[in-house]
């Protein structure tokens, strides 16, 4: 069996064992008080996402109502933003009936300033293929749940159970043609990002 | 202190005004040099070429050359790291480890050991920095552009001292030249494309003079600079430091 | 697919470098590359710090893969997945063959993963009636070019927009002359989103697998690697068996190095966490080893198997750069694949180590600190001693070492001769010699140091 048969060659060529590195040190270096809205701005709209810092729902439905024409199919994953699809009431749907979400919107509750990256759990995606088939996709944080970098961040995932997360820091990009960057390539043309103060 | 000069072959054998440069200056900055006569070649080009099992007589040979001595210094990052990094001998090991500790790269010898702060030397040109490979990232004479360190630089601190010279910027500060030892030859469409384009490189930043603290590079560019029929011309750090009693 | 065959890297590079303009175009273009990521290296203070970090974590890993891999099984069953173990290329491929028959597919999608580069899955899939499409753009480009990826994170380098264009021309209907990335970009987008909706199966290589845990981390710029996955029945999973790391917060340091040091970029734009499959879906995951347990069991060599692939070191290497990623005639380029290659086929790859100057600056730039100058240094003595270097090589390499063994021997050059150099290729001044090809010899000076210094002793007694 093969199985057997690698792990007894890995057992058997493997070396003394080398101990894991303290990350204590690092999680402390990055650690940081200074406020994290900008840094986090700053590198999420280099990175091709829209940040916006929004008071409440109201004013991102403002904005939304602004890019996105009544009609297109807008799927929600937040409870209060009543006009659109409730993702909760169609997660027993197929995945590919979703192909022509023009916009998904959700919620993370875990962002990082050093390279503008949100968390998402399958729980907060409702279906896991919505951030990803959706032509665009919007994702409301607090600034309260911004990180400065990516230590502290799995430090607050921690060990927590989900089915499957994703770090999404943009809207879905290529440089594979002469190292042009196009926005748009498999998955949403643009992230726009809702910091709630 | 007694120190002996280690000249490698190719210098010996093609750019003695380099190594004589570097007995003057080592000589003018009060050190007490000797040239052990006997002395060939570290071996390099063989174990480079992956032939390092037939470097056992060379070794032996520079053992017995340079045994005794308080330092050994050399006109070549590239020979020095050889030596630093690969003398070896089953029968004299101590006097192996010994010189691997004692062998140093001239610009580093000034500047570590000598710990020069001024230099009587003029040389009003404009010169191009050639940061050989095993100079640099070998025996980390310069910071090396890849790594986030603060930034120095043993034979730029050197040159500072030189009387109207002026180190040109280059686009890429420390980018291999492409000679490679026996790479050079095996290699030669890459080898060549990577000289050029070093060249290239100081040309087009206006350098009179392309210097760097290993020859084995600037040969390598000087052929390509010939080729070209280019003004441009080589020359070893040493010969620039040592630019004063000769013009 | 491949239509390289056994030529050796100086032979390949020479082509690829009859064409100067093109040389200069694709270097220029890896430079950028490496100084996007200098630049993003240099945001980070404790960047060597991180380096440092991730060297250790996978030193540990190494030296403790076999019980890795079985906590790492054990929690991926447990969250359910099911884990295959493969020997080697061959039974990689069976067991997705086998998979896919099983299932009465014919058809799956593709995501990045060079292992299946170097199982050579495509080709065997294809044998067997099953069509893959590769769904990264750049992997899409050379698919339909007939050619492999010439760079582990840059598919397509090589290739120039106009180029792209003819194929899409050719094979995606694009409008003849059509060069703009935009609409390249788009146009693939609208064929492959055809492609994700109606594939059963979904392939993707793995990024990190976490022994803790039981899931595996894929990360993507495009969202291709979700797009085939979320919408397949059966999502398939190649990993080689390095590919563990012991705990998830160690993504923490991974994923803040991967992308600056492939890009420059601070992250990917997907870094997705695959755990359990969906509701009514499956997950396979097939553990390769194919040759890297022998790699292991190499002390001077099994540094290599940290590599997270972020592709740096092709960037920053002059070989590399001026050569291009076929030229090293092997699945994994650069001075990365010339330390991996010799391990699976010493003979075939036995010019690979000698593709470099040594320069060192792969080393630097390697994120997990791999030294790989070293290891192709150490590499040359190893195929030497093995009996795959030319023998005149080795003839004139015995006759260089016995020259300047000898302090007699090595004097007795005299000035036109310089007979310690007759062993030296670029001290013949002819046009066979390669040196002469583009470079002048250097001159012989009237005298050697040796002969100069015995004159001034002379003089000063």
């Amino acid at each position: 069996m093969s199985r057997d048969k690698i792990l007894a060659a890995v057992k058997s060529n493997q070396f003394n064992r080398a101990e894991l590195p303290d990350l204590e040190i690092l999680n402390t270096l990055t650690a940081t008080n200074e406020p994290l809205i900008q840094q986090y701005t700053a590198i999420a709209s280099a990175g091709g996402s829209f940040v916006y810092e929004v008071p409440d729902l109201e004013a991102i439905k403002t904005i939304l109502h602004k890019e996105f024409k009544p009609g297109v199919k807008i799927i929600s994953g937040i409870q209060g933003l009543d006009d659109y699809t409730f993702a909760g009431d169609v997660t027993h749907e197929l995945s590919h009936s979703f192909a022509d979400v023009e916009l998904t919107i959700l919620q993370s509750n875990l962002g990082v300033a050093e390279n503008g990256a949100l968390w998402l759990t399958e729980t907060q995606m409702n279906v896991r293929v919505l951030p990803f088939i959706s032509q665009h996709l919007a994702v409301i944080i607090s600034k309260d749940d911004l990180v400065p970098t990516m230590s502290q961040a799995y430090a607050k995932i921690g060990n927590a159970d989900y089915g499957y997360g994703a770090f999404i820091s943009g809207p879905s990009k290529t440089a594979d043609i002469e190292q042009s960057l196009v926005i748009g390539a498999h998955g949403p043309r643009s992230l726009s990002v809702f910091i709630l103060t | 202190m007694k120190v002996a000069l280690f000249v490698p072959c190719y210098v010996d054998q093609f750019y003695p005004k380099a190594a004589i440069a570097t007995l003057e200056l080592l000589e003018k900055l009060g050190v007490e040099v000797h040239y052990p006569k006997n002395q060939t070649c570290c071996g390099q080009p063989m174990a480079n070429s992956g032939y390092e099992h037939l470097t056992t007589g060379c070794n032996n040979l520079f053992i017995d050359n340079f045994s005794g001595y308080d330092y050994i210094v050399c006109p070549s990052g590239s020979c020095t790291l050889h030596i630093k990094e690969h003398l070896h001998s089953p029968e004299k090991e101590d006097q192996a480890v010994s010189i691997r500790k004692k062998v140093y790269e001239l610009t580093e010898f000034l500047i570590d050991i000598l710990k020069v702060d001024h230099l009587q030397a003029r040389f009003p040109y404009k010169v191009g920095l050639h940061q050989s490979c095993h100079g640099l990232r070998g025996l980390r004479i310069s910071q090396m552009s890849e790594l986030v360190a603060p930034a120095f630089s043993k034979p730029a601190q050197l040159l500072d001292m030189v009387q109207g010279l002026e180190l040109v910027p280059l686009g890429r500060q420390d980018d291999c030249c492409g000679f490679g030892g026996t790479f050079c030859v095996a290699e030669e469409a890459v080898s060549s494309k990577m000289g050029k384009d070093r060249v290239d490189d100081h040309i087009e930043h206006g350098a009179q003079y392309i210097t760097s603290a290993d020859l084995s590079c600037l040969m390598h560019m000087e052929g390509i600079l010939r080729r070209q029929n280019s003004n441009v011309k080589v020359i070893h750090v040493a010969e620039i430091l040592n630019h004063h009693s000769h013009e | 697919m491949s239509n390289i065959t056994e030529k050796s890297h100086a032979e390949l590079a020479a082509a690829f470098n009859k064409d100067e303009p093109r040389v200069d175009w694709h270097d220029e273009t890896l430079w950028w590359v490496r100084a996007k990521r200098d630049i993003a290296a240099h945001k980070i203070p404790e960047w060597e710090l991180l380096r440092e970090t991730a060297s250790q974590i996978k030193n540990n890993v190494l030296s403790n893969l076999s019980g890795y891999l079985e906590q790492f099984e054990a929690n991926a069953i447990k969250n359910g997945i099911t884990v295959h173990w493969a020997a080697d290329a061959a039974e990689h491929n069976k067991i997705i063959h086998t998979l896919l028959n099983e299932r009465g597919i014919n058809r799956m999608v593709k995501s990045k993963s060079m292992l299946t580069e170097e199982c050579h899955l495509n080709e065997y899939l294809k044998e067997h009636g099953v069509d893959v499409i590769d769904s990264d753009l750049g992997e899409r480009i050379v698919q339909l070019a007939g050619e492999p990826p010439s760079h582990i994170v840059l598919p397509c380098i090589h290739k120039k927009k106009e180029e792209i264009g003819d194929i899409f021309h050719e094979h995606l209907g694009s409008a003849k002359g059509e060069s703009d990335p935009k609409i390249l970009t788009e146009t693939a987008r609208q064929h492959l989103r055809e492609v994700f909706l109606t594939r059963r199966a979904a392939l993707t290589g793995v990024n990190f697998a976490i022994a803790e845990t039981g899931e595996i981390v894929i990360c993507t710029n495009e969202g291709n690697a979700d797009m085939g996955a979320h919408l397949a029945e059966i999502h398939i999973a190649s990993m080689g068996i390095e590919k563990i790391i012991p705990e998830r917060k160690h993504l923490g340091v991974f994923l803040r190095l991967l992308t600056r040091s492939a890009t420059g970029q601070p992250i990917t734009t997907y870094s997705s966490h695959f755990k359990k499959p969906q509701q009514g879906k499956e997950i396979h995951i097939v553990i390769v080893d194919n040759g890297r347990s022998i790699q292991l069991g190499r002390e001077d060599f099994r540094n290599s198997l940290k590599c997270i692939r972020c592709g740096a070191c092709m960037n920053t290497c002059p070989v590399y750069r001026k050569s291009g990623g076929h030229s090293y005639h092997t699945a994994i380029a650069g001075p990365i694949g010339s330390i991996l290659a010799p391990n699976l086929d010493m003979k075939k790859y036995a010019d690979l180590p000698f593709a470099s100057t040594l320069c060192g600056s792969c080393s630097n730039v390697c994120p997990v600190k791999i030294d790989i100058h070293d290891q192709l240094y150490k590499w040359r003595q190893v195929i030497v001693k093995e009996g795959y270097s030319p023998t005149a090589k080795t003839i004139a390499m015995k006759a260089m070492a016995f020259t300047l063994s000898s302090p007699a021997l090595y004097r007795s050059g005299g000035k036109v001769a310089r007979l310690a150099f007759k062993y030296a290729p670029f001290a013949v001044n002819n046009q066979l010699n390669p040196w002469y090809k583009h470079r002048e010899m250097p001159k012989a000076p009237e005298q050697s140091f040796g002969e100069w210094y015995s004159k001034r002793k002379e003089g000063q007694q």
